[in-house]
């Protein structure tokens, strides 16, 4: 019966655990916060950390996709990143333009494949 | 006083009361952003269908991680059976940008008028949307209306969020197969682009440019520890060139502008 109830209820234990483990990374962030200078260059470094970050995660969610994208022709995907950057910088750094250019070309050559 | 005036008048975004400012978020995220999350969270809700878990389960894992990446690292892991705390790991590698992300917006809407523990409770909120947002345009707007801003932004796309995990499940399977997997690619395009409308000095500008070179690199040699060493890597680096350049152009007198 217990395992009954373990296969029932683990996804939702987990989805717990895990808003835990995410949680604790956004209250550290504020209480760091309070303990760094904005004009000291720790507060410099940390900054350039959280943009590395993103643009890392970015690229390797583009170039090496974990779930469903991999089962996307690669092509597809860099084209579509790469006519995003170029309309997104042609109208004057319009996001909205930028993203339904690039995923709207990813689309149309994923339908090929 | 002369000088407060001046201040105010100067102000892009102005909303001229706390209330004003929670609907002025809430406005700002129908728009592009819950375009954007909505369509990756409609993905992310076609996905949990894929699993064969539970409606709600898009819904409660959206209320609890409420990240994106993190919660399609999870879904995905729970495909292949890995244990418990191997998913939970893996899930607060992929997370742990909050905390930089965090201690870089801080100082943007931290107001004198707003309790410490205000900060705590709303700290759940942070997403990269938000966090974009309010480092582009909080500047812009009076100190006091900043975090009223950010809670009515946040809010507003948590629910979408949610909802779009609920409605995203339905729809798995009615729309074709491109279309439902163009959802889920809008997710990296959308933040590519925030990302770059956010740069602002060329330290970040060398950071974030190394780390999208070094991102796909070092989740090869490690899935698990890639993401974390990119930041440290790339943001140290960026760091250290920023720095060089502005010596750089302070011995040249500022050239390049000049």
């Amino acid at each position: 019966m217990l395992d009954q109830a373990m296969t029932e209820y683990w996804p939702w234990l987990l989805a717990l655990v895990a808003g835990i483990a995410t949680l604790k990374w956004r209250v550290l962030g504020v209480y760091f916060s309070g303990q760094i200078e904005t004009t000291s260059p720790v507060f410099d470094w940390v900054s350039c950390v959280a943009y590395a970050l993103i643009a890392g995660l970015v690229t390797r969610m583009i170039i090496l996709p974990i779930g469903t994208l991999q089962e996307t022709p690669p092509e597809a995907r860099l084209f579509g990143a790469a006519i995003a950057l170029v309309i997104f910088f042609a109208a004057r750094r319009s996001v909205l333009l930028g993203t339904f250019a690039g995923v709207g070309l990813f689309v149309a050559m994923a339908w090929q494949t | 006083m002369p000088q407060e005036q001046d201040e105010k008048t100067n102000y892009v975004y102005q909303f001229g009361s706390t209330k004003r400012a929670v609907l002025g978020g809430a406005n700002a995220a129908f728009g592009m952003p819950i375009l954007a999350l909505g369509a990756s969270y409609l993905g992310l809700g076609s996905l949990v269908r894929d699993m064969d878990l539970s409606i709600w389960f898009g819904v409660f894992s959206t209320f609890t991680i409420w990240a994106l990446p993190g919660q399609l690292a999870m879904i995905e892991l729970y495909g292949t059976g890995a244990s418990i705390l191997v998913i939970t790991l893996t899930v607060s590698l992929v997370n742990a940008r909050f905390l930089p992300m965090m201690v870089n917006v801080m100082p943007v809407i931290r107001s004198p008028g707003v309790a410490t523990w205000k900060y705590y409770l709303s700290a759940h909120l942070l997403s990269i949307n938000s966090w974009a947002y309010l480092v582009q345009r909080g500047p812009l707007m009076p100190r006091d209306e900043r975090f009223p801003y950010y809670i009515g932004f946040a809010l507003t796309i948590w629910f979408a969020g949610m909802i779009c995990a609920a409605l995203g499940f339905h729809l798995a399977g009615v729309v074709p197969r491109p279309v439902s997997l163009g959802l889920v690619f809008l997710n990296p395009i959308y933040f590519m682009l925030l990302i770059i409308l956010g740069i602002k000095k060329p330290a970040i500008a060398f950071a974030t440019c190394i780390g999208a070179v070094l991102g796909p690199l070092l989740h090869l040699v490690s899935p698990d520890w890639g993401l974390m060493a990119t930041g440290v890597i790339a943001g140290s680096f960026g760091f250290f060139l920023g720095r060089f350049w502005e010596r750089y152009q302070q011995k040249n007198g500022g050239a390049p502008h000049a």
